[in-house]
């Protein structure tokens, strides 16, 4: 498998091999469900705490490489708006900044014109692919459709799954469906394999990222038997939450998937992306995530092929933080534009 | 700039973050970078001798440091002791009231004390910042609340006095702490020597200590090498030594204080196991290892340096540690995100060295990761060790770096059975998802604390401290604090007369078989069957070695000078044989706490049904009236030790996180007991009594005048269903038996109540095996007032604190 990587000498895209501990990976594809794999789960929820909270206290990053990181952030970004309220008008203003996430004059001053930086993705719900898509037309920037009655999940699985052939109809490249959480409290790791491949196959040729629910599966080690369900029916990513559940991304959520996907990669030799979404709302949480991915799964896993964040505000403050390293001044969040 | 940024975009590297030293720089030039003592609440003028003290990541020299001669020793031992009567004046509350301003001013110093400590020690930032000066707060913090508390949670008891104390270079300011607070907390003055090569911290703390205004004399700080720390250990105004080093110095300053009454605590080496069973959380258990092994370079006394890995996940879990060990980031202690920084000394880091060589000549295999070191300081590679037998020397010896030396096993039993095969006991670190597993591997290591799915974690209300070689004493929590107390009646008491030799028992009158136990002056009618006492080993009767016996003359009135009977003339085989036996009685500690009351009430019961035989003994020794009382005093405490049985519990300790700590107290397993002359029968009974009780097995040697009491006595635990081999009694010249017991390297702890001759006797032979000691250091004891002679001071010597730290959670 390759991912999208900035070739520094023509700035036009090449690819570079997804690696994991120096072995090549493939994109991920269906596999049959193996129940042991499942089973031999073990997560010591206080263990992950504290690793957990030790990373941000261990990684540190300063100045230009800040700002470099910063930006990568940017990239990875599934710029977000899923609200009750949300309109044309709207999704339009957030695929503008989608496509300009920096003022020019930041962009200047930190010298990356060449990267043409942009988000990872705008995620919208159905009602707005078409918008997003014409909005975004020309830019590269894919439109991620939040799918299969979400947050819940729970309207039929019929409707669910045309819902998700509607939104690639409609022109999404990337589909974020939801797992119907009770069976991972019941243990239906059958139901739970076939409704994921179900929804991937009804993807297409559309990404898809599987949103676990992690605030209501409630302890780590369900969090990691449906991301093991979830890749082995062929999910592209794992997602941690819709960012409605009470609890969304957090860093052992965060260790315990990106585990799972490890030990995935290494057994099966395939590559599964990941998105934390929800909560994440500053700059140096981003950074604390990028520090994860890096130490826990290496380079590989800081492309946008393999790493979204899911985040509405975060933006905003990465902006500020960007100002600051220009100007040397702390930002105020009124001189950055809104999406 | 700008490009730049698109490459950092495009490598995503760290890049440096540096920790900005240039507050700790100026504090270093306003000392104009040389140091003097703390002495007396005043810094001292450097004199003529001094070293110098460098930062061991770049090599820089910091500051010159003066190195303490027999004479500043003095000065300091002299201000403490000057201070010790105005401090102990003080009320907890007010003494209190000094602890927690020292706690507030280290949370106000705290990023200057971590910078100076990561320059002084070469340990990287993120440690000293969030680990070791938040511990530092937090135990003056807790100790305030100790000495708040004092009269009310220690009644009867009284601080030691002046205490020397000779702190490790590993956790400078830490150990400073743990060592200062409980001291301070318990009414006692300090004279103290951080290690030469991170003496700055120490000297940073002192300046607080002067700025917060705590009483001069209360605390001193002397520099120097080992030759200053001999000078502390030796002074003869210390009452107390405190040290946290290796095992080999900690031997020296036991033979060193073993003529003295010092009271003495040792945190000494470990190589303590980190056990991961099949069943657990594999990458959890890797970010153990990197807690236990990789924190502070591996130059941690509790560090998880024997992985022991069951057999079936063995190469999976390597796997997932090498991969590891290639994110761990090695380079400049003070930037924010390196994991190991410098080790602390090139003689540390050659010795280290020395040691991996060895281990791969010995047939191990070594992997190292990848990574770019500095080009200069003593940076050393975290390193694994893989296919090391027990018996190699990287699985013996400390080798206090990042060295980890894996072994596997195949049943729990395995794992247990490697676990404690070794000379040390000071932490264990134990990784299974499942509760039945881990706990029962808890209870059965050999180590003063216990980590369930977790390791290196530190807390001042849990105590910390060693089995075995790893030393004795706690530091932390209560158990801590007895550390620098003593009981206050113990402190009055005038020093007992020396025990006057028997003379030489061995030669002539002396038969295969004893005599009837008679004197000459007993008629013809009243001739008895000849009775036969023996040793009494592994719950039988048996003659002793030797094939000799003693005679045994009476002490009072009539009886005074008169024949009274034989006893066996024990040797050290008789002494072999009865550790063996004491041993193979082991499962005594297992049974329960119930079951070993019922027995000790049924002693009771058998001893009130001879009271006339006993009486009748034991008034050859002590008259008719005291025989009786002492014969009921005996039974009283007896009854009290039943009563202790299953009383005299663990606790359960909260730490600040979600978790609990379990300190339970455990046997120490075999203990050797020398009784005294006075009250035979009680007084011998109130030494084994606490032991067994407590789950003990016990060599006892009795008095030497009045052995033959053993007679009686042996009868009485065959017949309370004692099981063989729990209580064994071999008499004999004791103080030669005492030596014998004090040597032997299977037995755990010796106990002497004679006289201060024996008692140095045996700290002095203690050595080998750094077994715990027990003594009066020959002072006078009551045995008849049960607050000297009965209760919870012999309780706490016949027990440990292991502390098993759970954290729980779904």
């Amino acid at each position: 498998m390759a991912v999208k990587h900035d070739d520094p000498a023509t700035s036009t895209v090449a690819t570079v091999p997804v690696t994991l501990y120096g072995r090549e990976l493939g994109p991920n594809r269906r596999i049959p469900l193996n129940l042991d794999w499942v089973e031999e789960v073990r997560v010591n929820t206080s263990a992950v705490e504290r690793r957990a909270a030790t990373i941000p206290g261990r990684r540190s990053v300063k100045k230009a490489w800040q700002a470099a990181w910063l930006l990568r952030a940017i990239a990875c970004m599934d710029l977000t708006t899923l609200s009750g309220d949300d309109s044309a008008d709207r999704v339009r203003r957030l695929c503008a900044k989608a496509r300009r996430p920096l003022q020019d004059h930041l962009v200047k001053a930190l010298g990356i014109e060449e990267l043409g930086l942009k988000v990872g993705a705008v995620c919208v719900y159905h009602a707005f692919v078409e918008t997003a898509v014409n909005a975004l037309k020309g830019s590269g920037i894919p439109v991620a459709a939040v799918s299969t009655g979400f947050p819940a999940g729970l309207s039929p699985l019929e409707t669910r799954v045309a819902e998700i052939r509607r939104s690639v109809e409609a022109g999404a490249s990337e589909i974020d469906i939801v797992i119907t959480r009770a069976h991972v409290f019941n243990g239906e790791w059958n139901a739970l394999y076939d409704e994921v491949a179900a929804f991937k196959e009804a993807c297409g040729p559309a990404h898809m990222k599987s949103i676990l629910g992690t605030g209501d599966l409630s302890t780590l080690r369900n969090v990691a038997r449906a991301s093991w369900v979830a890749m082995m029916a062929g999910t592209d990513f794992i997602k941690t939450s819709t960012g409605k559940e009470a609890v969304n991304a957090t860093l052992p959520v965060s260790l315990v998937m990106i585990r799972a996907l490890r030990e995935y990669g290494e057994r099966t030799g395939m590559a599964v992306g990941f998105k934390p979404a929800g909560g994440i709302k500053t700059a140096k949480q981003a950074l604390d995530w990028m520090a994860t991915m890096k130490d826990e799964l290496g380079r590989s896993w800081l492309e946008p092929t393999l790493f979204r964040y899911g985040a509405s505000s975060m933006l905003g403050d990465i902006e500020r933080q960007l100002e600051h390293f220009v100007t040397g001044r702390y930002s105020a969040s009124y001189r950055h534009p809104i999406a | 700039m700008s490009s730049s940024i698109v490459e950092k975009f495009r490598s995503m590297e760290y890049g440096p973050a540096p920790e900005d030293a240039s507050d700790v720089y100026s504090w270093l030039d306003g000392h104009k970078r040389t140091f003097g003592h703390y002495i007396g609440g005043n810094f001292t003028t450097p004199g003529q001798h001094s070293f110098t003290t460098a930062n061991p990541a770049t090599g820089e020299a910091l500051a010159t440091i003066a190195t303490a001669t027999t004479a500043d020793v003095d000065a300091a031992v002299n201000a403490a002791r000057a201070a010790l009567p105005g401090w102990q004046g003080l009320t907890g509350h007010q003494r209190a009231r000094y602890l927690y301003a020292l706690a507030r001013q280290v949370q106000k110093h705290a990023r200057r004390l971590a910078v100076l400590e990561t320059l002084d020690n070469g340990k990287c930032i993120r440690e000293s910042r969030d680990i070791d000066i938040p511990l530092v707060a937090r135990h003056f913090y807790h100790h305030a609340g100790w000495a708040q508390l004092l009269d009310e949670e220690f009644p009867g008891y009284a601080p030691v006095g002046v205490v020397g104390q000779i702190i490790p270079w590993n956790f400078p300011l830490l150990m400073f702490a743990w060592k200062v607070a409980p001291a301070l907390a318990a009414g006692c003055t300090v004279v103290i020597k951080p290690a030469e090569y991170t003496p700055l911290t120490a000297l940073a703390f002192a300046e607080i200590a002067y700025e917060i205004g705590l009483p001069k004399g209360v605390l001193n700080v002397v520099n120097g090498d080992g030759r200053t720390g001999a000078a502390i250990v030796e002074h003869p105004n210390v009452d107390k030594i405190a040290f946290t080093g290796s095992t080999e110095v900690g031997r020296i300053i036991r033979e060193a204080t073993a003529k003295t009454s010092k009271k003495l605590s040792l945190e000494l080496g470990g190589k303590s196991p980190f056990i991961i069973f099949d069943d657990a959380d594999l990458d959890s258990a890797v970010e153990g290892l990197v807690d236990g092994i990789w924190f502070n370079q591996g130059q941690v006394c509790c560090a998880g340096s024997r992985l022991l890995v069951q057999e079936r996940i063995a190469e999976r879990l390597y796997e997932k540690i090498r991969a590891r060990m290639e994110t761990l980031r090695i380079g400049s202690p003070l930037d924010k995100a390196i994991d190991i920084g410098a080790i602390v000394d090139q003689v540390q880091y050659d010795r280290i060295q020395s040691l991996v060589d060895k281990g791969i000549a010995e047939g191990a295999s070594c992997h190292q990761p990848d990574t770019d070191l500095p080009a200069k300081g003593l940076f050393f590679k975290p390193t694994l060790l893989t296919g090391v037998t027990p018996s190699a020397t990287v699985a013996q010896q400390e080798i206090f770096g990042p060295v980890l030396v894996a072994m596997t096993f195949r049943t729990p039993a395995e794992a247990i059975e490697l676990a404690n095969n070794t000379t040390y006991g000071l932490a264990a670190s134990i990784w299974s998802e499942n509760i039945n597993v881990a706990l029962d591997a808890a209870a059965q290591v050999k180590a003063g604390v216990v980590w369930v799915n977790s390791a290196n974690l530190f807390d001042a209300a849990c105590g910390f401290g060693g089995y075995r070689e790893s030393g004795y004493g706690r530091e932390g929590g209560k158990e801590g604090m007895y550390e620098y107390l003593e009981p206050k009646w113990l402190q009055n008491k005038r020093y007992a007369a020396a025990v006057v030799a028997l003379p030489d028992p061995s030669p002539n009158a002396n038969t295969q078989e004893p005599d009837a136990e008679t004197d000459g002056s007993t008629s013809p009618e009243d001739f008895a069957i000849d009775r036969t006492v023996k040793q009494y080993i592994g719950g039988k009767q048996v003659r002793p070695d030797s094939g000799y016996t003693y005679t045994v003359y009476g002490a009072f009135g009539d009886h005074a000078g008169s024949r009274i009977g034989q006893a066996p003339l024990g040797n050290r085989k008789d002494i072999r044989n009865a550790v063996e036996a004491a041993h193979a009685a082991g499962k005594w500690a297992k049974t329960t706490a119930h079951g070993r009351a019922q027995v000790l009430y049924f002693i009771a019961e058998n001893l009130v049904q001879r009271r006339a035989e006993f009486i009748a003994k034991l008034t050859a020794f002590v008259g008719p009236e005291h025989a009786a009382i002492e014969l009921d005093y005996s039974v009283e405490r007896t009854f009290a030790y039943a009563a202790w049985a299953d009383k005299f519990e663990g606790t359960i300790h909260n730490p600040p996180a979600r978790m609990v700590t379990l300190a339970m107290k455990e046997p120490v397993g075999t203990v050797g007991i020398l009784a005294p002359d006075e009250a035979p029968l009680l007084s011998l009974l109130s030494l084994v009594l606490p032991a067994i009780a407590m789950g003990n097995t016990v060599v006892a040697v009795p008095s030497e005048r009045a052995a033959i009491l053993m007679g009686e006595l042996y009868q009485v635990f065959d017949t309370s269903d004692l099981p063989g081999g729990v209580v064994n009694l071999v008499a004999g010249n004791a103080s030669e038996l005492g030596k014998t017991l004090a040597e032997h390297d299977d037995v755990d702890a010796i106990w002497s109540f004679r006289d201060e001759a024996t008692a140095s006797m045996v700290k002095s032979a203690s050595i080998g095996n750094l077994k715990q000691v027990f003594t009066n250091d020959g002072r006078d004891i009551d045995w008849f007032d049960p607050e000297q002679a009965q209760g919870r001071w012999f309780l706490r010597h016949s027990t440990q604190v292991k502390n098993i730290w759970v954290p729980y959670g779904e």
